[in-house]
């Protein structure tokens, strides 16, 4: 990740825990008003049964709100978050209900009138409601226009699962989306680390939900807030980072550009530019610079490689063959023990008349590999000193490691 | 003066100097080798061939069968490949383990050269104390992996098992107690006359033989090319602990024979230090899909293997098998200097040359 996005994800993570403090702070304020509230109320004992009716109509008011809500909810046909939103509009009905009638039962207290209990019990029931309905109103809008959020005031264990099975959802997503824009080099690693990201955020919003979740309503409302935060905080990283990794997976030039450039110049200028059929860094290989081989300038190729006083490339790591069905390919991984520089020497050779200049004469430690090559494979290396097999038995008929083998029984 | 005639002498492939099917057609005059021809393949079983129909995790018991001596590091060349193709990053316990388990690994493959290397040329003592120390070891990667000789301990993108308790206790003691026997060996072995006479510029190869034949470890730092690839090319964690690469330069059996020793007193450090820096606790598998399938294309790494530079390539289609999938076994590449060495050396030199190669023929087979 770049400097640039570490810094917008700073940037973001202050801002939110910003926000989330700002938050935790009005509740805090408000819950101890409340507080102040019930100890007067705890004075006047009598009143209690007021105050209760006044809380059981305004919840039942709520929740017949919240019924209505999820009903006209699941007809517009928002299946995303079915069972979360009306929770939580009921919950936080339920709170603002609450809220009202000890606000109510305060007013009252101040009037002195204690013998029109219906009437009050009436009015909170009907501004509870109101209340109740502008906050859903507001929650909906909230939500349609954030398109997706999160919310963990259930019980914590319940937001744990929904949450990681939200984020197992995305990263399923996220996967689904790569595989369509055809991006095989990363599929397997990003869906896994947009994963492991995702079930951390949700792990850390579950965690702080359930570690708030015994004590006062101010500090889960800040943890929750944080998570969210936090979560949101991630998301946002995750999505920078990911198109930022994309983006320099494709513009950053691999550190051994430098090196395959030179050995291409080098070629160029002694040799002419018709050797070499096709070079690249091969990134799968610890970008190690790969040159691939007309067949035949192979040897030539070879010869200069390991004599050339700017390559030198004296020693053969590994030399083998390989049957790709359409053809057969030799790799050779040569080290130079001189400049500390790999390279590795490709050569495509015909399927049906497999043969190629041996590299013995240059490197002696081509010899048992190439006799390998030859008797599992198939391939003919011309100037070879003693091709022979070498695994299999002399007497052994056909080539083992080609794709089309069928093993060979006289008494068949 | 005698007179002699040539002769075909046939060694092998039962012989015990070989530690396993090995065969060598020897053309002699008199005592005197003329020519060495020889013959492998009696051990092979087409690792490659099978693994092109295996997922990678059941390639993993098979590479422990290549170099049975040291199992560990054949673990982790193929998961090495797998992890580079993927890009993976492993969890810090599991990178330590691997080393861990690996050093103990390198200690053990050392100690069974010594014992049957010295056993080969003579000396009958040293390989009952070689293998009582390896026996320690063996128990301890026992106790880890479950397995004594074939482990199937790696997988891609961690390890199989966490080290049981008290286990990290044990290494970090079995740490003084080998350099104490270390001590015992130099003061048996080492300087002892005939021993010294029996190596000393026996075999002796230079180094550009050495870089032409693509001789590895020991064999390649006996002629003073100070390469090793824990060092010069850091894999796993390698590159966080202090340890030298001995280096001798005379390139004949004895000063391989001081390279393997000093190897044993720097996989000690390398032991020590990981045992000390060890996570105490956390995950030892990366999260890994549940099927593994490298990306389409191609790969070689290289490892330092006991026995020199041990190679992974894999050619991948993005299917959960290999296409192709090709080792470099050190001894493989090793051995094929046997010829040039044997040639015009007396008939007693072989054993003392062939076992200096340090070859196991499960891995010259594959």
């Amino acid at each position: 990740m770049t400097d640039d996005s570490r810094e917008d994800l700073a940037e973001q993570k202050r801002k939110a825990v910003e926000e989330a403090k700002r938050k935790a702070a009005e509740l805090r304020k408000a819950r101890e008003e409340k507080k102040a509230e019930d100890s007067e109320d705890r004075v006047e004992a009598s009143q209690e049964e007021d105050s209760e009716l006044a809380k059981k109509k305004a919840a039942a008011a709520a929740k017949a709100k919240a019924a209505a809500l999820r009903k006209k909810k699941e007809q517009e046909g928002e299946a995303s978050e079915p069972e979360e939103d009306p929770d939580l509009a009921k919950k936080k009905a339920v709170a603002a209900a609450k809220a009202k009638a000890a606000a109510l039962r305060k007013k009252k207290e101040q009037e002195g009138e204690a013998s029109e209990t219906e009437e009050d019990a009436d009015l909170a029931k009907k501004k509870a409601v109101a209340a109740a309905k502008a906050k859903a109103a507001a929650l909906r809008k909230k939500k349609e226009q954030e398109g997706e959020a999160k919310e963990t005031e259930e019980d914590p264990d319940l937001a744990k699962k929904k949450a990681v099975a939200a984020a197992k959802a995305k990263a399923a997503a996220l996967r689904k989306k790569k595989e369509q824009e055809g991006e095989a080099s990363e599929t397997e690693e990003d869906p896994d680390l947009a994963k492991k990201k995702a079930v951390a955020a949700a792990k850390a919003k579950a965690a702080a939900l359930k570690k708030k979740s015994g004590s006062g309503d101010d500090e889960k409302a800040k943890a929750v807030a944080a998570a969210k935060a936090k979560a949101k905080a991630a998301a946002a990283a995750k999505a920078k980072g990911k198109a930022k990794e994309e983006e320099a997976e494709e513009v950053k030039p691999s550190p051994n550009q430098p090196l395959l450039d030179r050995y291409l110049e080098i070629i160029k200028e002694n040799l002419g530019d018709d050797l070499v059929e096709d070079a690249y860094i091969n990134r799968l290989a610890k970008d190690v610079p790969t040159l691939v081989a007309k067949k035949e300038s192979y040897y030539r190729l070879a010869e200069f490689l390991k004599f050339n006083e700017l390559l030198a490339f004296d020693y053969l790591s590994e030399t083998h063959g390989t049957d790709f069905e359409t053809h057969m390919e030799i790799y050779n991984h040569f080290y130079s023990y001189i400049n500390k520089q790999s390279v590795a020497l490709k050569v495509k050779i015909d399927r049906e008349n497999p043969v190629i200049q041996s590299i013995t004469p240059l490197w002696s430690g081509a010899n048992w590999p190439e006799r390998e090559a030859y008797d599992l494979l198939g391939i003919v290396f011309e100037g070879h000193p003693n091709l022979s097999r070498i695994m299999m038995p002399d007497d052994w008929v056909g080539h083992p490691l080609r794709k089309d083998y069928e093993p060979y029984d006289v008494e068949v | 003066m005698i007179r002699t005639e040539e002769m075909l002498l046939n060694v092998g492939p039962q012989h015990p100097s070989t530690h396993g099917v090995f065969r060598i057609v020897l053309k002699i005059d008199g005592e005197v080798i003329k020519e060495a021809t020889p013959v492998i393949g009696y051990l092979h079983r087409g690792t490659e061939k099978i693994a092109e129909n295996l997922q990678y995790t059941q390639i993993i018991p098979y590479t422990d069968r290549m170099d049975y001596l040291a199992a560990m590091t054949n673990n982790y060349i193929l998961c090495h490949a797998v992890e580079t193709m993927m890009a993976m990053e492993l969890p810090e316990r599991a990178e330590y383990l691997r080393v861990i388990v690996m050093e103990l690994g390198r200690i053990a493959s050392h100690l069974v050269w010594f014992g049957t290397y010295l056993l080969d040329i003579g000396a009958m003592s040293p390989f009952l104390y070689a293998f009582r120390e390896r026996e320690v070891i063996i128990n301890l990667l026992n106790e880890i992996s479950g397995g004594r000789l074939t482990f199937n301990y790696m997988r891609v993108g961690g390890v199989k098992w966490d080290a049981p308790e008290g286990w990290l206790t044990k290494v970090r003691e079995f740490v003084p107690y080998m350099r104490e026997q270390l001590a015992g060996y130099h003061d048996l072995v080492t300087g002892n006359e005939i021993f010294m006479a029996r190596l000393k510029g026996v075999g002796t190869y230079s180094r550009e033989t050495a870089l032409s034949y693509s001789l590895s470890g020991a064999n390649l730092r006996c002629t003073g090319v100070d390469w090793d690839l824990r060092k010069n090319e850091p894999y796993s964690i390698y590159e966080r602990f202090n340890f030298d690469v001995p280096v001798f330069h005379e390139g004949d059996a004895l000063s391989r024979y001081y390279c393997r020793m000093g190897e044993i007193e720097e996989a000690l450090k390398i032991v020590e230090q990981a045992a000390d820096q060890i996570p105490e606790e956390g995950a030892i598998m990366a999260k890994v899909p549940r099927i593994i399938k490298p990306p389409a294309g191609e790969t070689y790494v290289r490892i330092e293997s006991p026995r020199g530079e041990i190679g992974c390539y894999i050619a991948s289609k993005g299917k959960k098998e290999p296409y192709r999938l090709k080792f470099r076994r050190p001894s493989f590449y090793n051995l094929q200097i046997l010829p040039e060495l044997l040639e015009g050396e007396n008939i007693s030199n072989l054993i003392a040359i062939l076992g200096g190669i340090d070859i196991v023929l499960g891995e010259v087979d594959g």
